[in-house]
């Protein structure tokens, strides 16, 4: 390309586009950035008028997130033992003592279990079909994304009656198990559709060579096609686990206690008077940062999985 | 990290497994290879939604199992189109469907051209912007009333600072004149990205050639504007309406957490609508034929449109 194109635009409006641009990414992050501040607040500093900005940060919210309390006397709180911990003095400034864990830790845990089992079952699954549809002469082969677009068109919650109904009589609700069968169903029609499109890029020609030199084809899948696709099941699968992560309807509806996630959870934490907004700005925070770094690590790769392979690029 | 799996999985494959695994056919390779997730489908998808049909012509309780099933017939259907509530809730989503869509096009399209512009750092910038909508819809809408506080919020501060209406004077969630626009805010801020990246991607689709060409021509860049880029991005911009069409059609999550379909029932969408009438008053059968009607709209309703956006491809 020339230094002269004409279709390059000039010095100024870079620069006027840019300020905009860069003036709308700080507003939209405002309170993201307002959330996470909450999260290092004390209770009475997050609900001052007007809005904190500049405040002394405090690890209140992260204790209260982690821990139940219960509030005790004056007298009771004098006779006990000088506290042990940083995380007790905390406590003992509110006039409370530490009872226990809080669920938060159960839940996220939850959220990484069946977010990660209902990836990489996905991906196995997916992989291997897609493989066939790709290769192979297949039913269903031309109904694929027809099926992808209308199973999206179905409400979740009309999606959930029927699931609700056939796990309970197969004792599947609340499970970790039931949960990532659900995602994993959800979640499969994607994947082989975009992990299709990634092996589709493949040149046939080097699975027919190594066929020539005496592989099986089986042994063509594992050796030539899946580390060429490897790229491509790899962004397949942050998309799985973000969509798992990220999910709310059916985890509100399916789970109570056993298996529930952290995004049905995370409204609950309250404290007095309402929600305790420290602690629910460190579990946003907490249960937000996987997803960011993972976007900023794929970005990439993020068109192609959003649009359902739409859209390439 | 599959490939590893994938070759430890093989090497403890036992040697006559292994073997007969190699001598498969490639009819039967593409069989076993898309059996599993055939069946998946099967379970999760398509019995589901044939129950639901069932169930749809029944009277069915899930929370009374014991009781007899009754065959009603049509009645829920009947029920449902001549109700004036769920009218009510299609007012509603439809209020939801358009605006989000009319701003976050605006919105959208113009932050992509600006981007397109290939200023300094704006791969950095790109993804910041996107970062809101990778969250989970309910946790952000959980955290947005919060900023929607009337006190305290930093939204209601905001106002006040820009325009000087007391914060304290209005609340975006309680108020039935504001809270729609509350929910089509959040909305718009969550998903403007979306439309934006489609956007870019077509931006980017267009040849360089085409510019330099009507450069030679001597048209203006405004007339550049409408007769290339517009129609050029347009089925871009159409495909991500699409997209957030079907979305919010059925959107749950977000509004869920904001407004609970409050106050009264002005955000109640027809999703929070449906989970009410499905999980609290537990009209199985009802909501089941509530379920069937609203996916059949969508259905329809998407299938004239991408009828139409083929048309605009083809152009």
């Amino acid at each position: 390309m020339s230094a002269y194109s004409i279709t390059e635009p000039t010095l100024r409006a870079k620069w006027v586009a840019g300020s905009i641009v860069v003036l709308y990414a700080l507003i939209t992050l405002l309170p993201l950035v307002w959330i996470v501040l909450t999260g290092f607040k004390t209770p009475p500093d997050s609900i001052s008028y007007p809005p904190k900005v500049i405040f002394s940060p405090s690890m209140e919210g992260y204790v209260n997130l982690f821990t139940t309390r219960s509030r005790i006397a004056a007298d009771d709180l004098a006779a006990l033992p000088p506290p042990e911990t940083w995380y007790d003095q905390i406590v003992r400034d509110r006039d409370m003592v530490i009872v226990g864990p809080s669920k938060f830790g159960e839940r996220f845990l939850n959220s990484v279990i069946i977010g990660f089992g209902s990836t990489a079952l996905s991906i196995i699954l997916g992989t291997l079909a897609a493989y066939a549809f790709s290769r192979f002469r297949v039913p269903l082969k031309d109904d694929l994304l027809f099926f992808i677009l209308s199973t999206r068109m179905m409400p979740p919650i009309a999606v959930a009656i029927p699931i609700f109904l056939m796990y309970r009589s197969l004792g599947l609700s609340d499970t970790h198990l039931g949960m990532i069968l659900l995602y994993t169903g959800v979640n499969i029609s994607l994947a082989v559709w975009l992990l299709k499109g990634f092996i589709d890029e493949i040149p046939r020609e080097y699975e027919e060579a190594a066929l020539i030199d005496g592989y099986t084809r089986f042994q063509a899948f594992r050796k030539v096609v899946l580390p060429q696709a490897a790229t491509g099941i790899a962004s397949t699968a942050i998309f799985c686990l973000i969509f798992a992560w990220n999910e709310y309807a059916f985890a509100v509806l399916l789970t109570s206690g056993t298996a529930q996630t952290a995004p049905p959870f995370i409204p609950t934490i309250i404290g007095v008077g309402g929600q305790d907004w420290p602690a629910v700005g460190a579990g946003v925070t907490l249960f937000l940062l996987p997803v960011m770094i993972f976007t900023i690590l794929l970005r990439k790769h993020l068109l192609r999985g959003i649009t359902f392979g739409a859209v390439r690029k | 990290m599959t490939h590893s799996a994938m070759d430890a999985a093989a090497r403890a494959t036992p040697p006559n497994i292994a073997r007969r695994i190699r001598g498969l056919s490639d009819r039967t390779i593409a069989w076993l290879f898309v059996a599993p997730t055939i069946f998946l489908l099967l379970a999760i998808n398509i019995f589901p939604l044939i129950w639901t049909v069932y169930l749809s012509f029944t009277n069915y309780r899930a929370n009374r199992p014991n009781k007899a099933v009754e065959w009603v017939g049509f009645e829920n259907y009947q029920n449902i189109l001549t109700d004036d509530g769920i009218w009510a809730n299609m007012q509603a989503t439809a209020h939801f469907l358009f605006w989000t869509i009319v701003f976050q096009v605006l919105i959208g399209f113009t932050l992509a051209w600006l981007i397109n512009k290939k200023f300094k750092g704006n791969d950095l910038w790109t993804t910041l912007i996107v970062l809101p909508m990778m969250l989970s819809p309910a946790v952000v809408g959980n955290f947005w009333t919060f900023l929607y506080q009337p006190q305290i919020g930093l939204f209601n501060y905001a106002v006040e600072f820009l325009t000087g209406t007391p914060a304290s004077s209005f609340e975006m969630l309680g108020t039935t004149t504001l809270a729609p626009w509350a929910i089509v805010i959040v909305d718009t801020w969550m998903w403007t990205p979306f439309v934006m990246l489609i956007c870019l991607a077509g931006l980017r689709s267009i040849p360089d050639y085409i510019y330099e060409a009507a450069e030679v021509d001597r048209a203006s860049k405004w007339r550049q504007f409408w007769t290339i880029t517009i129609p050029m991005v347009l089925p871009f911009l159409m495909l991500a309406v699409l997209f957030r069409g079907i979305e919010n059609f059925k959107m749950f999550d977000l509004v869920v957490q904001l407004t609970g379909g409050g106050p009264g029932s002005v955000t109640e969408l027809a999703s929070i609508n449906l989970k009410r009438e499905a999980f609290e008053k537990w009209r199985t059968g009802y909501s089941s034929a509530y379920a069937i009607i609203l996916f059949v709209t969508v259905f329809g309703l998407a299938s004239i449109y991408v009828k139409a956006l083929n048309k605009v491809k083809e152009r």
